[in-house]
């Protein structure tokens, strides 16, 4: 078998090497919703309306996100996910990966989520349950369509999860859940600082690099993006994997295109627009 | 226009909803089926797939459509493999133990192990964006991606990749930190793609109107 740089039996175009030491840096704007309302707070409380998440959504996609992020922010208070219909919508348009979170439980959940649409359900109240659920979506669904979404608040020098949008105490310590849901299969994990959600002051590097030192799986950093300064301060500090912007976009801050030009200018890859 | 049609398989492995939504935004009448007679008459086949390679191939052979497979490739129609979809086309796939492929290319499919350009090791899964590259100047020439520019962006998510065993089999390579992946294989009608086209915009709904035009 022919072999070349590690993985697949062709030779590296040369024109190309500048490209290959790219570094890859996912932006996804995330998007609360309530009801059927694109929703926003501070801190995850205070929720505000911001407008039609589907609408939001298409815009995102068109101006260069990523992926998408979609949570039910009421859902696990409810125990159920009303976002079904928004997804089916959205994925009948927008043809950008989705995430969707929010008030799921079981494989059946996850089941009807992807059947809407969505490439990846991301779990939180339920996992810290019922960790096995990890390993059972992960089993029938695989570790790409897995994500473990941590909720943290520092208490006494540490880092705790917490659960239904950081009100819940969930026992454990944020970093070492982040590990062991990555051991039961989880393919990705997004961590948000509930303190600095909401708030656009940036986000919480020092967490990022606790839960990215230890996990070999990629990690979304959530909570606190302001400004690009915040964005290149993400990518350059740590090694993080993507980041998840809410209010900066939502209340027209930012745009998509001031956060490529930052990803660009620091020297990571940056999707090609139609 | 003609009309155009398309099968995709339905062995309950892969996330079809969102490639069936892709297809039908350009107007392609798409059947989802388990129905070998079906599948065999179609003018095209998609077999989508997501997940655990043994998991896959397992699942077609216990529905005898490894057979309906080969038989649909024999017809000389476009048949193309998304994802794990094209990774059971290999000859073998090493995921949670070795697993026997349908063998339409040689080659095995491996867990990923690469570096970062300053010597971590790539987060696995890979997951994002990356860009295409075809293997010479004229390889995509009167393929599926004869309408995709060379350079295109694509999303991928995967943990394993294709290490072919002839490299003209390759169509197309993406870079993963010092390294490359087998972005894309093809041989005559038989097209196989890494990358999700029903998720990367409009280079993937390039792609996906270059298949549907063969």
């Amino acid at each position: 078998m022919t072999r070349t740089a590690g993985c697949c039996g062709n030779a590296l175009i040369a024109s190309d090497v500048i490209a290959a030491m790219q570094r890859n840096f996912r932006l996804i704007p995330r998007l609360d919703v309530k009801m059927e309302w694109l929703i926003k707070g501070v801190q995850m409380e205070g929720w505000r309306k911001v407008g039609d998440p589907a609408a939001f959504a298409a815009d995102y996609a068109l101006a260069g996100a990523d992926e998408l992020l979609f949570m039910d922010v009421v859902a696990s208070l409810y125990e159920r996910n009303s976002l079904h219909e928004i997804i089916r919508k959205v994925a009948s348009s927008v043809f950008i990966p989705m995430t969707v979170g929010g008030g799921i439980r079981t494989v059946a959940d996850v089941s009807a989520m992807l059947a809407c649409g969505a490439d990846k359900v991301a779990i939180n109240t339920a996992a810290t349950r019922n960790p096995d659920l990890i390993t059972e979506i992960a089993n029938r669904f695989g570790s790409q369509a897995t994500v473990v979404s941590i909720e943290a608040v520092k208490h006494s020098g540490s880092w705790m999860a917490m659960t239904d949008n950081g009100r819940n105490h969930t026992g454990r310590d944020a970093v070492m859940w982040a590990k062991e849901a990555a051991e039961r299969g989880a393919g990705e994990i997004i961590i948000t600082s509930v303190d600095r959600d909401g708030l656009g002051s940036g986000y919480e590097i020092e967490l990022v690099k606790l839960v990215a030192s230890q996990v070999r799986v990629p990690v979304v950093c959530g909570g606190g993006l302001g400004t690009t300064g915040h964005l290149k301060e993400l990518v350059t500090q740590t090694d993080a994997s993507a980041a998840s912007i809410a209010q900066a976009l939502h209340w027209k801050k930012l745009g998509m295109g001031d956060l490529r030009s930052t990803l660009a200018e620091t020297g990571c890859f940056v999707r090609k627009l139609g | 226009m003609t009309s155009k049609s398309c099968v995709i398989i339905d062995y309950g492995i892969g996330n079809v909803f969102s490639v069936t939504q892709a297809l039908a935004h350009l107007d392609v009448s798409v059947r989802l089926t388990s129905d070998r007679a079906a599948i065999k008459a179609a003018d095209r086949v998609i077999l989508p797939g997501v997940g655990a390679f043994g998991r896959a191939v397992d699942t077609l052979r216990a529905m005898n459509l490894d057979e309906t497979i080969h038989s649909f490739i024999e017809t000389g129609r476009p048949f193309l493999g998304i994802c794990v979809g094209m990774q059971v086309m290999m000859e073998q796939g090493l995921e949670f133990g070795t697993h026997r492929g349908l063998g339409l290319f040689g080659g095995t499919v491996e867990r990923i192990d690469l570096n970062e350009a300053d010597g971590r090791p790539l987060r696995v899964p890979l997951i994002g964006w990356n860009s295409i590259h075809q293997t010479t100047p004229s390889r995509w020439q009167g393929t599926a991606f004869s309408g995709v520019a060379d350079g295109s962006d694509f999303y991928f998510v995967h943990s394993y990749a294709a290490m072919m065993s002839n490299p003209q089999d390759v169509a197309a390579v993406a870079h993963a930190g010092v390294g490359g992946i087998t972005a894309a294989i093809q041989r005559d009608n038989i097209t196989g793609v890494q990358f999700h086209p029903e998720r990367s915009a409009d280079a993937g709904l390039a792609f996906l109107s270059g298949f549907l035009a063969q």
